[in-house]
C-alpha cells in the first residue's frame, strides 16, 4: 500500500512537470506570435523608407491592395517580383506626398477594383456586401411563417367524424 | 374530407422539397460543366482579371533598344498603328509560356502583322539567346528592365499581348500565350 502510494505520488509529480514544460512552450508560442507582428514580404530593409510614419502608411496602403501575380495575398504579403515592385511605388508615392486615395486611384487605374482587397460597394459588388442582411430577412421570414403554421387552429370536427367520435368514446 | 385534403397537399409539398437538394445539384453541376468545356476550349478563364487598361489609349513610355534592333516610344507606336494595327508583345527569356507562343508569333510575322516586342525585367544577353533559339518574330524589341511600363499597361504576367488600332486605342487584349486559335479567332481579320 505504501508502495502503491508513492507511485501515484511519482506520476502526479510526472503529470505536473510535463505541464508546466507544456505551458511555458505555449507561452514561448504565443508571445512569438505577437512580438512578431503582422507578417511582411519585405527581405531587405533598404526597401522600407526611413520615416517610420510614412513606412506605416505605406505599409498601410500595401495591405490593402491585391498581388496581382497570388491573387490572395497583399503586396506587403507577397513575395512576387510584381509585389515588389509595387512595394516601391507606394513607397515612391508616398515620400512624394500623395495621399492614400490619390496612390489607390493610381493603382485602380491600372489593375481595377480587382486590385483593392476590399471591393467598393458598387451595382456589381451589392450582393457580396449585403448577402448577409439578406441571409438574415430570409431567415427571419422563413422563422416567422414557420411559427404562423405551427400556431393555426386546427380544423373543428366534421358531422361524420362527431358520429365516429361518438362511437369510439 | 377537408382535412384529408389538406394532409396530401402537405405530403405532396414535402415531397417536392425532398427533390430541391437534386434539383440544386444538377443546377450546379450543369454551371460547373459549362465552366470547365468553356475553360477548355478558352473561352473562359478564371484567372483572368480583365484589364482596365483596353479602350483606353496607350499609356506614354519611351524605352531603350535591345541591340541591334531599333527601341521604341509610344508615339512611334501610335505612328505604326496608323498605317496598320500593332501586335505589341510582352516576354521574357524566362517565361516559359513565352517560348510556347513562340510558332504562333512566327505565324502572325508570316501573315504580315505588325508584331512588336517588349522583353520584361530580362537581360539582354538572354533575350538575344532566346530569339536566337526561338526565332525572332518582331520588328521591334523595347527593353523594360524596370517593369515600369509594365505596370502602365496593368500587366501581370508575360506574355501578355495588346492590339493597338490607328486611334492609338488599346483594342485588345490577352493574358496569356497567342495560340493558333486565338490567331484564327480573336485576331482574325484584325491584323
Amino acid at each position: 500500500m505504501p508502495q502503491r502510494q508513492g507511485k501515484r505520488f511519482f506520476f502526479e509529480k510526472k503529470n505536473q512537470k510535463t505541464f508546466v514544460l507544456w505551458a511555458s512552450e505555449m507561452a514561448v508560442v504565443l508571445l512569438m506570435l505577437f512580438a512578431a507582428g503582422p507578417a511582411s514580404a519585405i527581405s531587405d530593409p533598404r526597401e522600407m523608407l526611413a520615416n517610420p510614419q510614412q513606412e506605416a502608411r505605406a505599409e498601410q496602403i500595401g495591405s490593402q491592395l491585391r498581388c496581382l501575380v497570388c491573387q490572395n495575398e497583399s503586396i506587403e504579403d507577397s513575395n512576387a517580383a510584381l509585389a515588389h515592385d509595387l512595394r516601391a511605388i507606394v513607397r515612391q508615392r508616398v515620400s512624394a506626398g500623395e495621399t492614400d486615395s490619390q496612390i489607390m486611384a493610381w493603382m485602380v487605374a491600372r489593375y481595377g477594383t480587382f486590385v483593392r482587397l476590399k471591393p467598393p460597394l458598387s451595382l456589381a459588388t451589392a450582393l457580396l456586401w449585403f448577402t448577409p442582411v439578406l441571409a438574415l430577412l430570409v431567415g427571419a421570414a422563413a422563422a416567422l411563417l414557420g411559427r404562423r403554421r405551427v400556431q393555426e387552429a386546427p380544423q373543428p370536427l366534421s358531422d361524420a367524424e362527431h358520429v365516429r367520435l361518438a362511437e369510439i368514446a | 374530407m377537408n382535412g384529408q385534403d389538406a394532409a396530401g397537399a402537405g405530403i405532396a409539398r414535402r415531397r417536392l422539397l425532398m427533390l430541391a437538394p437534386l434539383g440544386v445539384a444538377v443546377a450546379g453541376g450543369a454551371a460547373f460543366w459549362t465552366m470547365l468545356s468553356r475553360m477548355q476550349r478558352g473561352t473562359f478563364d478564371p484567372h483572368d482579371i480583365g484589364n482596365p487598361m483596353l479602350g483606353k489609349p496607350v499609356p506614354a513610355f519611351n524605352l531603350p533598344a535591345l541591340a541591334p534592333n531599333n527601341g521604341f516610344s509610344s508615339a512611334d507606336l501610335l505612328a505604326a498603328a496608323k498605317t496598320k494595327p500593332v501586335v505589341l508583345n510582352f516576354f521574357a527569356s524566362w517565361c516559359i509560356p513565352c517560348a510556347e507562343e513562340a510558332a504562333s508569333l512566327a505565324q502572325l510575322e508570316q501573315q504580315g502583322a505588325q508584331l512588336w516586342g517588349i522583353a520584361y525585367k530580362d537581360d539582354p544577353a538572354k533575350t538575344r539567346a532566346f530569339l536566337d533559339r526561338y526565332g525572332n518574330p518582331y520588328q521591334r524589341i523595347a527593353v523594360d528592365a524596370t517593369g515600369n511600363t509594365f505596370i502602365d499597361f496593368g500587366l501581370f504576367g508575360v506574355p501578355e499581348s495588346f492590339l493597338i488600332d490607328a486611334t492609338g486605342t488599346l483594342a485588345w487584349h490577352i493574358a496569356g500565350p497567342i495560340s493558333d486559335s486565338v490567331i484564327g479567332g480573336q485576331l482574325k481579320g484584325r491584323i
